[in-house]
């Protein structure tokens, strides 16, 4: 009886195990495949101009490098920068930007690609790359070619107030303005999730206006309470980073790509007692649980391998065919270079004739008076002397 | 692997010239060169194949049907009077000019289409490039290619003097190298060196050339080129000793695997009395460049022995001793006279310091539209006479469409300073065509003033294959004189600039001033005043209910 029962319970604790195990692992595979994108956008914007900005730069240019080492590609990434930090005449070591008062750290790094630059971070251009409105002849680095299946992670940075972000220091971009380019997006199919990191004053007032789905947002502080900045490096006489962008770096140096850090991490990053403002995040527009997000779900990118064991014959290289043949015959006259600077001919150029364009509007008006007021004076008699 | 037996159709050259100057300063000029015998404006056939040739590149010439481009972006400005004159000359900021082809039907189209599309591969802001910062020069800029048609509508030159140059436009411009910056000569390509330094400019030029020496067909020639000034206080800390170490925080260790040539040049012509040259080489080599025949020191890459037995090259030159400034033969300068926000004049100099010989100099100016030039006041003074060019042509700017346009031909007399001034007046933008910072200024265009210098010594007309590639840029025609081109400094004018913050003040006074006057008018026209009877409290009002009852007087 007891050897029964014995039996019997380990039959239930077997199958228990099994069922376990098996929903492990499911869960294991199920979440490299639950993410359910397949490629990885940035979309880094530093709002700034001016050298006192200098941090604004450098926040930018850290996530940026973060976003690249974690495996985002330059083509994948649009890169705003307001003003020009690096190459400013008032940086004393040229072609670096620092983090950190020790000098450790170039952000700016020897390959960077810089999208858009200076007077070109407009708001209008902003949400022209957000939403994909762009002139024809805009080129490929310039647009943000995401779909459906795109993660898309989007950092701003600049001064900011309760409900708005400045640009340039001549306009700004409201929460609402945000918020709807956002869902023109959503309604676009243009991303599968989309993570909003936004480092100003106020910043939690730029994500509470959100209302499409798929959104997370982080700011680095409430409305009422202003973001502070890092520390002061006595060399280049300016503010070097931000407070929590400069704990967000800290942070990202520690994920690898195949790291399991999940967004739980990410909130904790710069609590109050590091960052004198308190950051806030909103994920309620977000569907799945944030703890079963990777980290590398929006800073890194999905590669997807395939392994084969075949082996694949490649077709011999088709060769392009000899193009000289037949020029023996035709007699052809030797070319000439140019003359760089032809007095004889420049003294002599007859102005060219330009094409003809129908009097205008004005002309004929004042010929018209004209012929009125002659006309008039004289009498209707003399035209068969014109005729 | 199958392999092509045939020559390949295309060749890569890269090579460095080193020429130390009289001030201490260092100048190197790399020259990267692709050569490739090909036709993209071929109908028939459409290029596919690109191997040394940049893939970007080609189908760039192939779409928009350009006969020759050029593309310069520059950091600082080039002193021709400490320095010389530079192998190849570029502005501040960022230049473009293109020749397109005869065929095309719609150039301002294209020109448009051309600047977007360059400004996505060299990451700079060449959008900004508009039909209001182009001109089509009459005279200027002829093809530096083989071709012999040269009517001006197909050419398109654009300045932009704000473009800022940084490590975001040397990484597409080395990635378009066939080496990249992993072999060769562009493994001293290191920005933080190459940024910290008085004078950087990288350019591309894209044009047709003899293939061989009986010049019956062409090919197509893409040289990328690097020229860096190495300022003997900031990077030199004071020393007048210069190594490639030192310039470039890297030394030599290979060629280029894919290049059939790849050399160093150090200028040796002032040694050994100004300055020493280690590792001392046997291989020299005269060439005659910018009117002058300079001896040069060879190190050729492509030999392992170049390399000693350390595998690394490092070229260290020491300086002995001081000389006096040389006195380039051209030389310019521009500058704006005047004060207030209203008028101002902007004077053009010109020197011409050779001592018995007058030639003649091209001067073209291009002025944005909000300055409007008075050309009845245009004078040109040589020796304070009037000096009277003998070909003018000025396009008048149109605002908002077009900019200025003022090309002069005008002979220098011997020794001589030669000054073309202007009036211009100011004009008054509208609020929104304001950039964010306008206190800083709006930016004039550099001056080109393009001249056939005598040349000291007889220049080589003739076309070899292996020339170096610092003497074969400017196609020779006559062996007595030179082409050069100087360009002069940008200018920085300040526009009468409105106050931002008046909108926002002049609404809120107004609405006061509204609120205030016009309440207050309302009020003593309708108000009318009533008495009110103050509410009693409770217990009196109970006390008047049962007074109202018995019929007695109520309460107040």
């Amino acid at each position: 009886m007891s050897n029964d029962f014995l039996q019997m319970h380990l039959k239930a604790v077997m199958s228990c195990l099994v069922i376990f195990l098996y929903k492990v692992h499911t869960t294991k595979a199920g979440q490299f495949f639950s993410s359910g994108h397949t490629n990885n956008w940035a979309v880094l914007v530093c709002t700034s101009r001016f050298w006192f900005n200098y941090r604004h730069v450098a926040n930018t240019l850290s996530v940026y490098r973060s976003v690249k080492r974690l495996g985002i590609p330059d083509s994948h990434i649009v890169l705003m920068l307001a003003d020009d930090m690096a190459c400013n005449y008032r940086n004393p070591r040229p072609a670096t930007v620092f983090s950190h008062k020790n000098m450790e750290l170039n952000v700016y790094g020897d390959d960077v690609e810089v999208d858009y630059r200076g007077y070109e971070v407009t708001v209008e251009n902003f949400l022209r790359v957000l939403t994909g409105r762009l002139p024809p002849s805009t080129p490929r680095s310039k647009r943000l070619l995401s779909d459906d299946r795109s993660n898309i992670l989007i950092y701003l940075t600049g001064h900011g107030g309760n409900g708005f972000l400045k640009f340039q220091d001549s306009e700004e971009i409201s929460n609402m303005e945000l918020a709807d380019a956002f869902e023109q997006m959503w309604q676009k199919r243009r991303y599968n999730e989309l993570l909003f990191i936004i480092d100003t004053c106020q910043g939690a007032s730029m994500y509470e206006r959100f209302y499409s789905p798929n959104l997370m947002a982080l700011a680095s502080s409430q409305v009422g309470e202003d973001s502070l900045s890092h520390q002061p490096d006595l060399a280049i006489g300016v503010h070097l980073m931000d407070k929590y962008t400069f704990y967000l770096l800290e942070f990202l140096e520690e994920v690898h790509p195949a790291s399991q850090a999940n967004m739980n991490d990410l909130f904790k990053v710069c609590p109050q007692s590091q960052c004198v403002s308190t950051p806030g995040h909103r994920t309620d527009l977000f569907q799945r649980d944030p703890g079963s997000v990777l980290i590398t779900d929006f800073f890194g990118s999905v590669r997807k391998v395939e392994i084969t064991k075949d082996t694949i014959n490649l077709t011999s290289p088709v060769e392009p065919p000899i193009q000289r043949s037949g020029s023996g015959d035709i007699q052809i006259e030797s070319l000439t270079y140019v003359d760089q600077l032809p007095v004889a001919e420049i003294i002599h150029q007859k102005p060219k004739q330009k094409d003809w364009h129908p009097p205008d509007g004005f002309i004929l008006g004042l010929w018209t008076l004209i012929l009125l007021v002659f006309f008039q004076t004289y009498g209707i008699k003399h035209l068969k002397h014109i005729f | 692997c199958s392999h092509h037996p045939g020559k390949a159709r295309d060749q890569f050259q890269e090579e460095l010239v080193i020429r130390p100057l009289h001030s201490g300063d260092i100048y190197a000029s790399f020259q990267f060169r692709t050569l490739w015998d090909t036709d993209f404006l071929q109908e028939r056939q459409k290029v596919s194949h690109y191997r040394l040739f940049p893939k970007s590149l080609g189908q760039v010439l192939s779409k928009f049907s350009v006969r020759e481009l050029h593309i310069s972006f520059t950091q600082g400005f080039w002193r021709t009077m400490q320095w010389g004159q530079p192998f190849i000359p570029s502005p501040p900021g960022a230049e473009l000019w293109v020749w397109f082809h005869d065929t095309v039907s719609d150039v301002d189209g294209n020109w448009k289409e051309l600047t977007n599309v360059l400004s996505g591969i060299f990451c700079a802001s060449l959008n900004f490039i508009d039909l209001t910062n182009t001109v089509q020069p009459s005279a200027s800029f002829k093809p530096l290619g083989l071709g012999n048609a040269t009517d001006h509508r197909f050419l398109r030159y654009a300045t932009l003097p704000r473009e800022i140059v940084c490590t975001e436009n040397l990484t597409p411009w080395k990635k378009l190298l066939p080496c990249g910056s992993k072999a060769g000569l562009s493994v001293l390509l290191k920005s933080e060196k190459l940024f910290h330094s008085s004078f950087h400019s990288q350019a591309v030029h894209i044009r047709p050339v003899c293939q061989d020496e009986q010049c019956t067909s062409k090919a197509w020639e893409l040289r990328q080129t690097l020229n860096v000034v190495f300022d003997l206080y900031t990077s030199g800390q004071g020393k007048k000793e210069w190594s490639l170490f030192k310039m470039f925080s890297r030394t030599l260790t290979e060629a280029c695997p894919l290049a059939t040539s790849s050399k160093v040049y150090v200028d040796i012509t002032d040694n050994p009395e100004l300055f020493e040259l280690s590792p001392a080489t046997p291989l020299l080599s005269q060439a005659v460049v910018l009117g002058d025949r300079r001896t040069y020191s060879v190190f050729d890459l492509t030999r392992a022995e170049t390399f000693g037995q350390l595998r690394s090259l490092n070229l260290l030159l020491r300086w002995k001793g001081d000389s006096g400034m040389l006195r380039p033969l051209l030389h310019a300068e521009r500058y704006v006279a005047g004060f207030g926000l209203q008028t101002g004049e902007i004077h053009t100099v010109i020197y011409n310091n050779h001592p018995y010989r007058a030639f003649p100099v091209l001067l073209m100016d291009s002025v944005p539209w909000y300055l409007q030039l008075y050309i009845h006041t245009l004078t040109v003074t040589s020796k304070s006479r009037d000096n009277k060019p003998s070909y003018i042509h000025y396009q008048p700017a149109k605002d908002r469409h077009r900019p200025h346009l003022l090309e002069m031909l005008i002979q220098l007399p011997p020794h001589s300073m030669t000054e073309v001034t202007v009036q211009f007046e100011r004009a008054l933008l509208k609020w929104t065509e304001y950039t964010p910072d306008p206190n800083h200024g709006f930016y004039v265009g550099s001056s080109v003033v393009s001249a056939l210098v005598p040349s000291m010594v007889a220049m080589n007309t003739n076309f070899t294959q292996d020339q170096p590639l610092f003497s074969s840029f400017v196609p020779v025609k006559e062996e007595s004189s030179y082409f050069v081109r100087v360009y002069t400094e940008p200018l920085l004018v300040n526009l009468p600039t409105p106050d931002f913050s008046m909108p926002y003040n002049v609404i809120c006074l107004t609405c006061t001033v509204v609120a205030v006057g016009y309440g207050s008018f309302y009020n003593l026209l309708t108000r009318t005043f009533q008495v009110d009877e103050p509410s009693l409290p409770l217990a009196k009002r109970l006390a008047n209910l049962i007074r109202r009852i018995r019929g007695v007087p109520l309460l107040a």
